[in-house]
C-alpha cells in the first residue's frame, strides 16, 4: 500500500511541503489549501485508513490499485461527513472548494523535505 | 417486471431558474383534475411570516380551502415544501419535505415531515413548494424533470400501487441508467390508503450502496388517503448534479464549519451517547421499559416481562448489516436502518426477500409492546407491509391495541370482527387485520376508519358505553396517539394534548424533563417548556430540518450549560446556518417567533375548521391515569402512595373504584390547571383563541386572521 510515511521527530516545521502540496493541486501557495499540515513537531497526513471510504454514503471515496484512498469529486455531494470523521484529521475543507480534499501520495512534499521527515512508502 | 403504461394527458414547460439564499421564489401549481399547471410567485410576506415548509403549506392551503371543505372535496391540497435550509448537505438533518393536507382523521389541517429527496429535488427543479389540487379521473402519475424543465402529467391506469415494487419500477423507468438512479426520487402509498384513512406518504431515495430503494415516510394524519383520493398514483422527480452550494447561501463557509463541527461531534460521542448510527430511534426501547414508559396493552400499563425479546441488541443483530444511513445527503447521525433479505412469510408478497426500512422506536413499541407482540420478525414484518400498503405505523398500531382491548371487554367479538380474534398478542389475526385493510375488506376496512370513527360505531352498534370508550380509545383531535405512556407525566399530557395536529410527538417530548430528571416542577415551569419546545421543534419544520440532530447527540460539555435540555450550542448552530443560507441575522429569539407565527395561524386555521378550542385539548383518560381495576391494581403502591401524599386521602378500607376516582378527579383538575397555564404563557384566551394583542406582538394581524379570531373571542 502506498502511503506517505513520517517521522516526526524529524520536522522542523519548515512548512515546505505546504507549500508544494497546494502549489501542486490549487496553483496557489496556502498552508490552508495543503493536505499535509506541520507544525510542533506533528505531520498531519492521511494513512490510507479507509474509514471514510464507509463513512461516504454516495460512495465517492474509493480505495486505487496502489491502496490510495480517492475522491471521485463528480460524485462528492460536499457533505464533509468525511472531514468529522476521519481519524487522523487528515481529511480537510476550504471554503473555496465544494469537496474535501486529502493526501494522495503522490510524494511531492516529500521530495522537497529538507529533513527527510516524510517519504513515500509502498510497503505492502 | 410488468410494463407500466403511460399515456401523456399534458406537458408544461419552464425555465430552469436558481435558487438565491435558499429560495427559488417559485412554487409550482398542479391541478390534477383540470391538468392547469403554473407558477407562482413567492412574496416577501410569505418569507417574512411564514418562511418555508409548512408554514409555506399551511398559508396555500389556508387560500385554497374555506371552512366548509373536507378533507375529499377537489379543492383540498396536498402541499409538498422543503424550506430555505431544506437541500444544504453539510448540516446533519437537512432534506426533510413537510406535507400538508386536510385530514381525513381530523378535518382540519395536518402536517407530517418525511426524509428521501423529494423536498430538496424539488427545490433544485426549481420551486419551493408544490401545490397539488383537484381530483384526477383515473390514476395519474406527476413527473417533474428538473433537467430539463419539463412536467408531465400522465394517465396510468392498472398495475400496483404498492411501493416497495412501484418505487423501484418508477425509479428504474424514469433513471437513464444505474448511475443515474441517484437522481429520481418517488412519492407514493399502497393499496391501503385507498381503503383506510390512516394512509401515508412514502417518500424514496436510491441508496447508492444497497442499489434500491429506500422508503421515508411522511406518517401521520393520513396524507396517503387523501392522495389515493385525488386518484394520484405517484410523483417522480429527477434531479442531478448535487453539491453543497445549489442553495447559494450567502456564507458556505459557516455551513462547512458548523456541518463538521457536528459530523465530529457523531464521530466522538454518538457511541457513548444515543447510538444513533448503531440502532437509530429503537435505542430507547429498553429504557421505556425500565421507566415505565412504553406503551403496553393499549396504553393500560408501561413495561412488560418480555420487553427484552424487542430490545435494541435483538434488532441491532436483524438490521445495520451495511454502514449508517441518513435519509438525505450530510446526515451523519444516519438513523435510517434497514433489514435486508427478509423473507415474509404472510400476505400477497409471502416468500418474496425484501428490505425493511426500520424499526423506528414507535414501530417497535406500537407493533410490539402496546398490542402485546414480542416477536422481532413479526414487528418487521407489520412494519414493511405498514409502508408497502401505504399506512401510518403508529395510527395502524395504536388503533389495533384498541380494538384488541375492546375484544378483551366483549365489545367486539369474533362475529363482530368476521372471525378475527383480536386477543392482545394475536399475531395471526393482527396480520389478516392488516391485509384486509389493503383489500378494503372484513374489520380491517372498519378498523381503518380510525379510533374516533370506531368508536361512535361500536356504541352505536355495538352499545358500547361510550365513556369507556372515550376513556380507553387513544386518539384526541381524531388522530392516534404516538407511542409513549404519559400517565405519569403531566408536562407529556400537555405535549400530547395541548397541540395543534393531535397527540404526536413531533410539537413536544417532555417525559423525562419532567418524569424522570424532574427540571420543571411546576405548572409554570411546565407551561414555559410547553411554550418553547413546540416553538422550537415547529421551527425544523419550516426549514426542512429533521428534529433528532438537535437532541439526540449534545457537545461533550453540554451539561455545564445554563440550560441543558434545550442543547444551547446546537440551538446556535441553527441561528448560524439559517443566517449563512438566507443572509438574514436572525437570534435565537427571533428564531422562536418564526415559528409562533406559524404556529398561532394554524391554531387559528383549526379554529376556522371548527376545531382548535379548549374543548378539542381534552384527552382521553387512559393517558391521563389509570381507567379500570386492572390498570389501578397494577401499580397499587405507587397511586396509593400518591393518594397518600399528595391530597392526604386515607386509602385505608377504600374499594379500588374509589380510589380511581379520587385520583382522577385530582389528575383531571391537574391537567385543567396546565392548560390555563400553557394558554398564558402562549397569549391565548381561557379557550384556547389566540389573542389580537398576540396577534399585533407577532405582526400577524392579518385581516382573515383576525376575522377568525375576533368572532371566537
Amino acid at each position: 500500500m502506498k502511503l506517505l510515511a513520517k517521522d516526526e521527530s524529524l520536522c522542523i516545521g519548515c512548512g515546505e511541503c505546504e507549500a508544494v502540496c497546494s502549489k501542486t493541486y490549487f496553483k496557489e501557495i496556502s498552508p490552508e489549501k495543503s493536505c499535509i499540515r506541520v507544525g510542533d513537531q506533528k505531520i498531519q497526513v492521511c494513512t490510507q485508513c479507509g474509514e471514510c471510504i464507509d463513512v461516504c454514503s454516495v460512495a465517492a471515496i474509493s480505495r486505487d490499485k496502489n491502496g490510495v484512498v480517492r475522491i471521485n469529486k463528480k460524485l462528492c455531494v460536499g457533505c464533509f461527513m468525511c472531514v468529522g470523521f476521519c481519524p487522523e484529521l487528515a481529511m480537510k475543507m476550504h471554503g473555496d472548494l465544494l469537496e474535501p480534499f486529502k493526501c494522495i501520495a503522490c510524494g511531492q512534499c516529500a521530495k522537497i523535505c529538507p529533513t527527510h521527515a516524510i517519504h513515500i512508502s509502498e510497503e505492502a | 417486471m410488468e410494463k407500466l403504461e403511460h399515456k401523456f394527458l399534458k406537458e408544461y414547460n419552464y425555465e430552469l431558474g436558481a435558487v438565491d439564499k435558499g429560495y427559488t421564489n417559485r412554487t409550482l401549481y398542479i391541478n390534477v383534475g383540470t391538468h392547469e399547471i403554473k407558477e407562482k410567485p413567492v412574496t416577501s410576506l410569505m418569507k417574512d411570516k411564514f418562511i418555508g415548509g409548512k408554514g409555506f403549506g399551511l398559508y396555500y392551503l389556508w387560500q385554497a380551502v374555506t371552512e366548509s371543505t373536507k378533507w375529499d372535496d377537489p379543492e383540498n391540497e396536498i402541499i409538498i415544501s422543503s424550506g430555505p435550509i431544506g437541500g444544504i448537505t453539510q448540516y446533519p438533518g437537512s432534506g426533510k419535505s413537510l406535507v400538508v393536507t386536510l385530514s381525513p382523521l381530523t378535518n382540519m389541517p395536518i402536517d407530517s415531515n418525511a426524509g428521501g429527496y423529494f423536498g430538496p429535488f424539488l427545490k433544485f427543479a426549481g420551486f419551493d413548494a408544490l401545490e397539488l389540487q383537484g381530483k384526477a379521473e383515473k390514476d395519474v402519475l406527476i413527473f417533474i424533470d428538473g433537467t430539463k424543465g419539463t412536467i408531465t402529467i400522465e394517465e396510468m391506469p392498472g398495475g400496483g400501487v404498492d411501493t416497495h415494487i412501484l418505487g423501484e419500477q418508477l425509479t428504474e423507468k424514469y433513471a437513464d441508467n444505474e448511475e443515474d438512479k441517484r437522481n429520481i426520487a418517488v412519492i407514493s402509498t399502497g393499496t391501503a390508503a385507498e381503503h383506510t384513512n390512516i394512509g401515508l406518504l412514502n417518500f424514496t431515495f436510491y441508496d447508492v450502496r444497497r442499489k434500491g430503494i429506500r422508503l421515508k415516510q411522511a406518517g401521520r394524519g393520513g396524507i396517503g388517503t387523501v392522495f389515493r383520493d385525488k386518484h394520484i398514483k405517484a410523483l417522480v422527480i429527477k434531479c442531478a448534479g448535487v453539491k453543497g452550494d445549489l442553495n447559494h447561501p450567502v456564507d458556505k463557509l459557516t455551513l462547512n464549519k458548523t456541518g463538521i463541527k457536528l459530523h465530529k461531534e457523531m464521530h466522538d460521542l454518538d457511541n457513548s451517547q444515543n447510538q444513533m448510527r448503531k440502532i437509530g430511534t429503537a435505542n430507547i426501547i429498553s429504557i421505556m421499559d425500565q421507566y415505565d414508559l412504553l406503551p403496553t396493552h393499549n396504553y393500560k400499563f408501561g413495561a412488560h416481562k418480555d420487553t427484552f425479546k424487542i430490545s435494541p441488541e435483538v434488532f441491532i443483530s436483524k438490521v445495520t448489516q451495511n454502514s449508517p444511513d441518513g435519509c438525505w445527503h450530510g446526515c451523519s447521525m444516519a438513523c435510517a436502518k434497514a433489514a435486508d433479505h427478509f423473507e415474509l412469510k404472510t400476505g400477497p408478497y409471502k416468500g418474496q426477500k425484501v428490505t425493511i426500512d426500520g424499526p423506528e422506536y414507535e414501530n417497535a413499541a406500537g407493533l410490539g409492546s402496546n398490542c402485546g407482540i414480542f416477536d422481532p420478525d413479526v414487528i418487521l414484518e407489520l412494519n414493511f407491509y405498514c409502508d408497502t400498503y401505504g399506512i401510518d405505523t403508529i395510527s395502524y398500531a395504536t388503533l389495533t391495541a384498541f380494538v384488541m382491548e375492546c375484544y378483551e371487554n366483549g365489545i367486539l367479538n369474533k362475529e363482530r370482527t368476521g372471525g378475527l380474534e383480536l386477543n392482545f398478542g394475536n399475531i395471526e389475526a393482527n396480520f389478516e387485520l392488516i391485509h384486509q385493510m389493503a383489500k378494503g375488506e372484513g374489520f380491517g376496512k372498519i378498523a381503518g376508519l380510525g379510533i374516533r370513527k370506531m368508536k361512535e360505531i361500536f356504541a352505536k352498534e355495538y352499545g358500547a358505553d361510550p365513556q369507556f370508550l372515550f376513556d380507553i380509545g387513544m386518539e384526541q383531535k381524531g388522530l392516534e396517539f404516538s407511542e409513549y405512556l404519559p400517565k405519569e407525566s403531566l408536562a407529556q399530557q400537555g405535549g400530547y394534548g395541548l397541540t395543534n395536529k393531535g397527540p404526536q410527538h413531533d410539537e413536544a417530548w417532555l417525559i423525562f424533563m419532567d418524569m424522570v430528571n424532574n427540571q420543571i416542577p411546576t405548572f409554570e415551569d411546565k407551561a414555559e417548556a410547553l411554550h418553547y419546545y413546540p416553538m422550537f421543534r415547529t421551527w425544523f419544520g419550516l426549514n426542512g430540518l429533521c428534529k433528532l440532530p438537535w437532541n439526540d447527540i449534545a457537545p461533550a460539555d453540554n451539561k455545564l450549560t445554563d440550560e441543558p435540555a434545550k442543547i444551547p450550542e446546537h440551538v446556535q448552530n441553527y441561528v448560524d446556518i439559517f443566517n449563512a443560507v438566507t443572509g438574514k441575522t436572525i437570534d435565537k429569539f427571533e428564531l422562536i417567533r418564526q415559528s409562533e407565527r406559524v404556529y398561532n395561524f394554524q391554531r387559528i386555521f383549526n379554529i376556522r375548521m371548527g376545531f382548535g378550542k379548549r374543548i378539542h385539548d381534552k384527552l382521553p383518560y387512559r393517558a391521563m391515569g389509570p381507567v379500570t381495576v386492572e390498570e389501578y391494581q397494577s401499580r397499587e403502591e405507587r397511586y396509593d402512595q400518591q393518594l397518600k401524599e399528595l391530597l392526604g386521602y386515607d386509602t385505608t378500607g377504600k374499594t379500588t373504584e374509589e380510589k380511581i376516582k379520587v385520583l382522577r378527579e385530582y389528575r383531571e383538575d391537574q391537567y385543567e390547571k396546565l392548560t390555563d397555564a400553557v394558554y398564558k404563557r402562549r397569549g391565548w384566551t381561557m379557550d384556547g383563541v389566540p389573542t389580537v394583542e398576540k396577534l399585533r406582538e407577532l405582526g400577524m394581524d392579518l385581516p382573515e386572521l383576525l376575522e377568525v379570531v375576533e368572532k371566537h373571542r
